[in-house]
């Protein structure tokens, strides 16, 4: 068994592309679940959002990236009020089904062979981060990092530019979420009908709300299609929704450092897990299991653990039980 | 570090569902192309399939098995020519495109290409009609009659996703658990016909019984040991909801490690010829298991309307405290309604493996359906659960009428949208009910 | 002492604004704050409210009563917002307030309270008491997101909600979670959150319910002491005792509708209310001795209600039906 190796992916997952990008997905539902209580279960569609803006307006556009960052920004804030005018004003639980439902019209509109010109089909679009890259600061080559973990000269680019994002948005959050605006919200998760008593607009700080979280995930977007140079649609699926939420709650859900403590805990345990599996495989330490097997088992940990998360921990790491939204209605 | 990733994500691609193509894709090392042939839902054997290189150079050629599906290898990426070999299709079935029985696809490297042929029956057969030259008014008839075709596959997705849409509305009703796993029931009742069927050996006719059996008791056991105890811990419903994602996840997973990733299909009853009924064709199963489900529906239907039972689930339904303090035993009528549920479901999950295929993503693919279903009828009245899986089922179908199948599920979903803009509290729900 | 004398003018105030008043249901009120007309409201077959003509005096306490499933809560979601009517309309000093939502409601100077009491029990006390500020500058997003843009208005509403607290004697707990009061304590938090909102009416369901003995005569002072700051309180109530001690007017609804209205020393009396209390088939009273035991009855029963501590879920209850 090669620990080194094993523990040195595990490490570069933790602070890689996967964690930045789940990270900025899990911060967006932080602000709409974690503070407000809004069970947007259609985060992917935001994501997807934000990736194939940049890369349809590149690649079948011939756009500038930047345009395609504005369009991005400006189409997520359309698809939050899309989703939220319908469903703001009903019970939690019909947010929840309409998100994910509009996250699966979103995938299979831009995977269809019919819009294959523009958005690519199933093999989704490609050669849109030229310009990204172009603006690398980083020399091309190795960055090793002591003891035991380096990376490439663009994967450099990316992370620095992703990490500066997830310090920038915590660092709005954690201001906004001190001021009275924040505290509207917090009450919102607690118990709408008295916020409404009090003079609040309910109704118009859920929408902000859903709107800056489906923001924040169109950033998520633009980093996971850069950071491959590349815009899948089926990456984007239910399950990349599930498993921010897995995240949050991980990190502890309503804290500003939740979401970045989740994604490196996450990541570094998904990776550890995988690579362990595939070496002990590998080196015949267990035979009973083959590599194929070891997806499988990644994904039923993580089902396991969001199991006994919210039984055991709901307040994840950081949280405070006290001010948890898991029990609310 | 950064091939791992891309490895690793190109897994995570490989795992991810194909809820519109409808089929598992198994993870393939080198370029290829491959499809399914289907008609009607049902996997179309024997075909054969060619393929070619730009310069007509061919390739390799492959026959469809029976589960509808071929691949042929290709050396490299490039661009290939890919050619459906029309005299090999069976009786009764045509390329809807006659002139498109060879695609040009793109197949980039690493891929294997799907590759669609859309097959319908062949119009008027019987009459010697020529495939061209149709006149007008055979033309309307024959589109009305791929209306009472689509209609008819729509009623009978429909009743699948209210099978399953029944149980998951009644848990709803009596706990308020929006249960995100209540998908895998129906995959696991599949699997566990397809277990008994294809590795002990038994008749599915023996199989489906027992499997039905198997899942009621799993969902007993889920309520007893797992939902029963968490109510009791007193958790959230919001909790509780998060929960079932776990649980899901969970279970869908353990499918995948335990069966594979592959599309699996029943011994018995697999492709059938299908029969004529004034202007629809459907198989002799199709219709028997229509017949099933609706007896089933209708049962479940009286059950809740006249016996005591099912007179104590409604009222645990509408107001759990005060049902409680008349004398109901809450927490039996609902392991009642979860065994039973749960049973239902598995039923509809063999139903499901019968008409399609049976694979580790079936429950997640048709979760939304009957999440669709359930909304769009109203939340928690079990009988606006039937109404509105109907109404999705039909929708789904006939929408293909207008729009590229692969997207039809993006119809029934839309319209979910826009019903709940305008009646939030569904087809048959109450004002009352929301919020 | 000093500060009796200005209370006992409101109250006299109060009390003399009813003088001579007939006891119909509707009946004209000299400076009604409130004014509502023809509110129906159904839930299916069932009409839970059907409130032909009501008025309510400004500077006065009204009481609304009724027996379980009356419709008072209903009649008060229409008046602020929080259901809709099926049919009618309402002002409110003189505007027209059917079909304003909620919040607008209460920005207009109507303010409720909750039966079951609404706390936010995951913010503190001082937070539950500043989040009822109006016109807060800093809730707004981008102002938020610069504190010297609202930091000098929150510290003057740090000292309102701070001497709020200090008068309802929840000062000690203003850093606590409001999870972890008690009823009682709950309930003067929801009170005085309320008086954040600067309201001309207080609405106030079912003050009582729930409430510890020990603190009902302060939470009944707190009342009082709304009507001499120059506001004026409906609140439903089951409690007779408190309904006699500090109404000044009386509202009786049953099934749906207005029966009653006049002072809170006749109304119970009133041949109206006791076959609302004890059922339509009972027959007229024979002698005065019957009367009297007959209004023991009813009485008996009221307090009967007011002692059940389940209530509030037979009403919600039944008016889901």
């Amino acid at each position: 068994m090669d620990w080194i190796l094993i523990f040195s992916r595990a490490v570069e997952a933790g602070i890689g592309s996967e964690a930045v990008i789940y990270c900025l997905a899990a911060i967006g539902l932080n602000v709409q679940f974690g503070y407000t209580g809004l069970l947007n279960f259609g985060q992917a569609a935001f994501v997807a959002v934000g990736a194939y803006s940049i890369a349809t307006t590149v690649a079948t556009f011939g756009l500038p990236l930047f345009l395609g960052v504005g369009i991005g920004l400006v189409l997520a804030v359309l698809l939050a009020l899309l989703l939220g005018i319908p469903t703001l004003r009903l019970r939690a639980d019909y947010l929840a089904i309409v998100t994910i439902a509009a996250a699966e019209i979103v995938r299979l509109v831009v995977r269809a062979v019919a819009l294959k010109d523009t958005f690519g089909g199933t093999d989704g679009l490609q050669e849109f981060a030229g310009t990204f890259y172009g603006l690398n600061p980083y020399p091309e080559g190795n960055y090793v990092i002591p003891p035991f973990i380096g990376f490439d000269h663009r994967t450099m680019w990316i992370l620095t530019v992703g990490w500066i994002l997830v310090i920038a948005v915590s660092l709005l959050l954690f201001l906004v979420m001190r001021s009275p605006w924040g505290r509207v919200l917090k009450a919102i998760r607690e118990d709408e009908d008295a916020v409404r008593s009090l003079g609040k607009n309910v109704f118009s700080y859920k929408m902000q709300s859903l709107v800056i979280g489906g923001v924040i995930g169109s950033l998520a977007g633009f980093i996971f299609a850069l950071s491959r140079s590349s815009a899948q649609a089926d990456l984007y699926s239910t399950d990349f929704t599930f498993f921010a939420y897995t995240v949050l709650i991980l990190g502890g859900a309503a804290r500003i450092l939740g979401p970045i403590v989740g994604a490196a805990i996450f990541w570094f345990l998904m990776i550890f897990v995988k690579t362990g599996l595939e070496e002990a495989i590998n080196k015949n330490v267990i035979n009973f299991l083959n590599v194929n097997q070891v997806g499988a088992i990644q994904y039923m940990i993580i089902g396991l653990g969001l199991i006994l998360l919210l039984i055991y921990r709901p307040q994840g790491i950081f949280g405070d039980k006290r001010e948890i939204a898991l029990d609310a209605r | 570090m950064r091939r791992a990733v891309i490895a690793f994500t190109a897994f995570l691609g490989g795992l991810i569902f194909l809820l519109a193509s409808g089929s598992a894709t198994a993870w393939a090392e080198g370029e290829s192309v491959k499809g399914t042939l289907k008609s009607q839902g049902q996997p179309v054997n024997g075909v054969k399939i060619s393929v070619a290189d730009e310069s007509d150079k061919p390739v390799g050629d492959a026959t469809s098995n029976a589960q509808g599906t071929w691949e042929v290898s290709v050396p490299s990426a490039g661009t290939y020519k890919v050619t459906l070999d029309q005299s090999t299709l069976p009786a009764g079935l045509a390329l809807r495109f006659k002139d498109r029985a060879t695609l040009t696809v793109q197949v980039f490297e690493g891929n294997a290409r799907n590759v669609l042929f859309a097959l319908d029956a062949a119009g008027g057969q019987q009459q010697g009609n020529t495939p061209d030259g149709d006149p007008a008014p055979t033309e309307n008839e024959t589109y009305w009659a791929r209306v009472a075709q689509l209609a008819f596959e729509g009623l009978s997705l429909g009743l699948v996703i209210a099978l399953g849409a029944v149980g998951l509305s009644l848990i709803f009703g009596t706990t308020g658990l929006t249960n995100f796993a209540h998908g895998e029931l129906l995959a696991i009742g599949a699997f566990i016909a397809f277990f008994l069927n294809s590795v002990v050996g038994l008749h599915l006719l023996i199989a489906a019984p027992l499997a039905v059996v198997l899942s009621a008791a799993f969902g007993y056991g889920q309520d007893r040991f797992f939902w029963g105890q968490l109510r009791k811990r007193k958790t959230g419903l919001i909790s509780m909801m998060i929960i079932s994602i776990g649980v899901a996840l969970f279970l869908r997973y353990l499918l995948l490690f335990i069966f594979g990733g592959a599309s699996e299909a029943y011994r018995q009853y697999g492709a059938q010829e299908g029969i004529q009924i004034g202007p629809i064709s459907a198989t002799p199963k199709s219709l028997i298991i229509m017949g099933i489900e609706i007896l089933v529906l209708i049962a479940v239907g009286v059950a809740l309307l006249f016996t005591r039972l099912g007179k104590a689930t409604r009222a645990v339904a509408d107001n759990p405290a005060l049902a409680a303090s008349s004398g109901i035993n809450v927490d039996r009528v609902i392991r009642i309604v979860w065994t039973a549920g749960a049973g239902i479901a598995g039923l509809a999950g063999i139903f499901l493996g019968l008409s399609q295929t049976i694979n580790y993503q079936m429950g997640l693919q048709v979760l939304l359906l009957m999440f669709a279903g359930v909304t769009l009828g109203g939340l928690g009245t079990a009988f606006g659960a039937l109404v509105g899986s109907l109404v999705v089922g039909l929708f789904i179908q006939v929408s293909t009428l207008w729009i590229p199948p692969e997207i039809k599920n993006v119809g029934a979903l839309a319209v979910l949208i826009i019903v709940l803009l305008f009646r939030p509290q569904g087809i048959l729900g109450r004002r009352e009910r929301i919020g | 002492m000093h500060a009796d004398n200005p209370a006992q003018s409101r109250k006299a105030a109060a009390l003399a604004a009813f003088e001579g008043l007939a006891t119909e249901p509707g009946v004209a009120k000299p400076d009604p704050i409130l004014v509502v007309d023809k509110v129906v409201r159904r839930f299916g077959g069932l009409t839970a409210v059907d409130v032909g003509h009501v008025e309510i005096q400004r500077g006065s306490i009204t009481a609304l009563i009724g027996p379980n499933g009356a419709g008072k809560t209903t009649f008060f979601n229409q008046l602020t917002g929080f259901d809709t009517a099926d049919a009618g309309e309402w002002t409110f000093n003189g505007q027209k307030m059917n079909g304003v939502p909620a919040y607008k409601v209460a920005r207009h100077g109507m303010v409720r309270t909750f039966q079951l009491t609404k706390a936010l029990s995951k913010l503190t006390v001082i937070e539950n008491m500043r989040l009822g500020a109006q016109k807060q500058r800093g809730e707004n997003f981008f102002a938020g997101l610069i504190p010297g843009l609202w930091r000098g208005e929150e510290a003057a509403i740090t000292q309102r909600a701070e001497d709020l607290l200090t008068r309802f004697k929840l000062i000690a707990k203003k850093d606590d979670f409001a999870g972890s009061l008690s009823g009682g304590q709950r309930k003067l938090l929801e009170m005085a959150r309320a008086l954040m909102v600067q309201p001309e009416l207080v609405m106030l369901d079912e003050p009582m319910a729930g409430v510890n003995p020990a603190l009902t005569q302060s939470l009944l002072g707190h009342v009082k002491n709304l009507r001499e700051e120059g506001m004026t309180v409906l609140f439903v109530e089951h409690d007779m005792d408190m309904v006699r001690d500090i109404s000044d007017w009386v509202i009786v609804m049953a099934q749906g509708a207005v029966i009653a209205e006049g002072p809170p020393h006749s109304i119970m009396s009133d041949a109206r209310v006791i076959d609302a209390y004890l059922g339509a088939h009972h027959d007229a009273p024979l002698s005065a001795e019957e009367e009297q035991q007959q209004l023991e009855e009813a009485e008996a029963e009221l307090a009967a209600e007011a002692d059940a501590d389940g209530d509030s879920t037979k009403e919600a209850g039944n008016e889901r039906v």
